[in-house]
């Protein structure tokens, strides 16, 4: 006699790393009853310390909520793997919530009190007692585009040099380059100021030099320091990426080292390189420490970067937010909400930049090979 | 016949030579100018304090008290306590772009982590002092009194609680999350899909594949990438000399008012001269030996561990 066959169950396909409609409503009941006891337990029977305590519990609760249902549901091995996803999407969240505090913030400190007049006059006429409506910032905006073009036009040549020699050239002192060009990326960026205040500015001072004194240059000089090794070490890995073939094949043709570089490798890396450069410069419009040794800063416009003391930006802000005074603090945040635009434009742009023309290219040839078809 | 190959260079390839060579060794003599220079200008300072420079927590010129060891321990500190925070943040934020998530969400939170980046120092400073650090004070004061027997969040009567290094150690992280973020998230990627399959296929979790798989491929690479996020908090400047009172000791107090780290403190003091800039350049010397010392470490453990072959530190 054979036992009666047991009847066909119904087979239902499923994805295990699938959100089914019963997961999303336990998580959904899960977040409500988590909200509901944190208020309960935080407001009711305890008193809370603060908004975040309440998140934090909160949070708390509805993990321990979603694995145990979910573990009632799907077993164990499920409601871990759960547990851990949403930890997981949360971590990335908490990356979110800093970022957009902080533009929040500025945006909102900085907007109602920014005129177009912060970019045509400067503060040599403006007294500390002054409404915050008429700070200007010429002379910082000024001085910060005259620094970042002079280091550009050292750090670019220079850099890019440096990376074509670590990448196309087989000399020998490739390794210690390599390993100084590492070294050197961990020079806090203060003591590259103190280098160029103790070696050029103080003797410069003493012997009465008027190049090598508190300047635009000398901020210039250290902030090369800082960008070197950053867009050097870029256009390094940049430079790897091209295809070994393109090389091979250029040189296969009878063309040069020199010619090979500067027609094939360069091109081919250029949205790298231009992607490099466009971020060094929003690291380096930013960067604050090496200034406060060397351009030194001033409140009146200084269109000459070789002599005297030079604003930027950031040390516009620094001078400012430093003060005890509600309403010139206040002008610092006119100048953060300057540099934050700035830093989102230079940003902006580096991405169209890094990733446009590959992306445009790469549609033109898939579409020409289906019309070869 | 065999013949050896002669490589004959046309002039075109000398000079290439000669520029590149003549701009990597540009480099080379720049950071040793920069070495031999700090170490130069710092000797006056190790002169009048001896060894004493490392074991002295007063910073005070004017008295002639030259030490380094109350600023050290503060850096020290408040770097400790970001990688700690940013860390464990990044190794999530690393799992979600590499295995959680797919196409524009991918793409969006890779741009937003080089976006942390590009935020300058300044910025990050600013806001601390003037939004986060008053949101994080209730929260120090509940950890005080609550978990106060546990030696860290213990702090004085009356103290006060803005400016501490746990605030400042707080923005720190912030800083430091991209590079965490990035090496990491490299080394993930790294992992051979063939391994991640084999786990699935044998009917493990996401989770469980994570666990076995990702983790330990990826150890390496999370230890490397914690060293260099501890490299780039020790040289972390304006924010920290905005957030910390720069008074130079040694205290375990970390959530109340108090701390100082070399590099905020030397900005704090710009315009310094005589032996007080002397003892400032050794401070910084001590801070740059220490921050390559972090950095070499962190790029052996990288490129030795398994994981780490290949990848840019």
């Amino acid at each position: 006699m054979t036992p009666p066959a047991a009847p066909p169950r119904k087979l239902v396909k499923r994805r295990p790393s699938e959100t089914t409609r019963q997961d999303r409503l336990a998580a959904l009941g899960c977040a409500v009853s988590a909200t509901l006891l944190t208020w309960f337990v935080m407001h009711l029977l305890l008193d809370s310390p603060g908004w975040l305590a309440d998140l934090i519990v909160a949070y708390l609760l509805y993990l321990a909520m979603l694995y145990l249902v979910t573990r009632d549901r799907l077993g164990r091995l499920a409601a871990s793997d759960r547990l851990v996803s949403t930890v997981v999407v949360t971590g990335a969240l908490v990356l979110l919530a800093p970022l957009l505090s902080l533009l929040i913030y500025i945006v909102a400190e900085g907007a109602p009190y920014l005129r177009p007049g912060f970019f045509t006059h400067d503060m040599s006429a403006v007294a500390p007692t002054d409404p915050v409506t008429d700070t200007g910032g010429l002379h910082a905006v000024v001085g910060t585009l005259q620094q970042t073009a002079l280091t550009l036009v050292l750090v670019v040549p220079l850099g890019v040099l440096t990376a074509v020699f670590l990448n196309e050239t087989r000399s020998r002192f490739r390794r210690p380059v390599r390993i100084m060009v590492d070294a050197m990326s961990g020079l806090p960026s203060i003591v590259a100021g103190l280098f160029v205040y103790a070696a050029l500015i103080i003797p410069g001072i003493q012997a009465g030099v008027g190049l090598f004194s508190y300047n635009g240059m000398m901020a210039t000089l250290a902030l090369t320091m800082v960008m070197l090794p950053t867009v050097t070490r870029t256009v390094d890995v940049v430079l790897r990426l091209v295809p070994d073939g393109l090389r091979e094949a250029s040189l296969a043709l009878g063309a040069s080292r020199a010619r090979t570089v500067w027609s094939v490798v360069l091109p081919t890396a250029r949205t790298g390189v231009t992607t490099a450069v466009i971020l060094g410069i929003a690291r380096v419009a930013g960067e604050t420490a090496p200034l406060l040794f060397t351009s030194f800063g001033a409140l009146g416009m200084n269109a000459n970067p070789f002599s005297d003391p030079q604003e930027s930006i950031p040390l516009f802000i620094y001078r400012f937010i430093k003060q005890p005074l509600e309403n010139v603090q206040q002008r610092g945040y006119v100048g953060a909400l300057v540099l934050i635009l700035l830093i989102f434009g230079l940003f902006a742009i580096a991405r169209v930049v890094g990733r446009d023309r590959s992306q445009r290219k790469a549609k033109r040839i898939t579409v020409k090979t289906q019309e070869n078809r | 016949m065999r013949r050896a190959i002669t490589e004959v260079l046309s002039r075109a390839d000398r000079a290439f030579r000669r520029v590149t060579t003549g701009a990597g060794l540009t480099m080379l003599a720049i950071l040793v100018v920069i070495g031999f220079f700090l170490v130069f200008r710092s000797g006056p300072a190790f002169d009048a304090s001896g060894f004493g420079f490392f074991t002295t927590i007063r910073f005070d010129p004017a008295s002639g008290v030259l030490g380094v060891l109350g600023l050290l321990y503060g850096t020290i500190v408040v770097a400790l306590i970001a990688v700690l925070i940013a860390v464990p943040l990044s190794i999530l934020a690393a799992l979600f772009i590499t295995e959680y998530s797919s196409g524009r969400i991918r793409g969006f939170l890779t741009g937003l982590v080089d976006l942390l980046a590009a935020i300058p120092s300044l910025l990050y400073g600013l806001w601390g002092f003037a939004f986060l650090g008053p949101q994080i004070v209730p929260v120090s004061l509940w950890l005080t009194e609550n978990l106060g027997w546990f030696p860290l969040f213990s702090s004085k009567e009356n103290a006060l609680y803005i400016q501490s290094m746990f605030i400042a150690g707080l923005v720190v992280s912030l800083m430091v999350l991209p590079i965490t973020t990035s090496v990491i998230r490299e080394v993930f990627a790294q992992t051979p899909p063939g391994e991640k399959e084999a786990a699935l296929a044998l009917g493990s979790t996401r989770w469980g594949m994570v666990k076995t798989v990702m983790l330990p491929f990826g150890r390496g690479g999370i230890i490397g990438g914690s060293m260099l996020g501890l490299g780039r908090a020790l040289g972390e400047t304006i924010a920290v000399s905005l957030l910390l009172p720069q008074v130079p000791e040694i205290t375990r107090h970390v959530l109340q008012f108090g701390g100082a780290t070399i590099s905020g403190f030397i900005a704090n003091n710009s315009g310094a001269s005589g032996l007080a800039l002397s003892g400032l350049m050794a401070a910084g010397l001590v801070l740059f030996a220490f921050t390559l010392a972090t950095n070499f470490t962190a790029s052996v453990i990288i490129s030795k561990s398994r994981s780490g072959a290949g990848v840019d530190a």
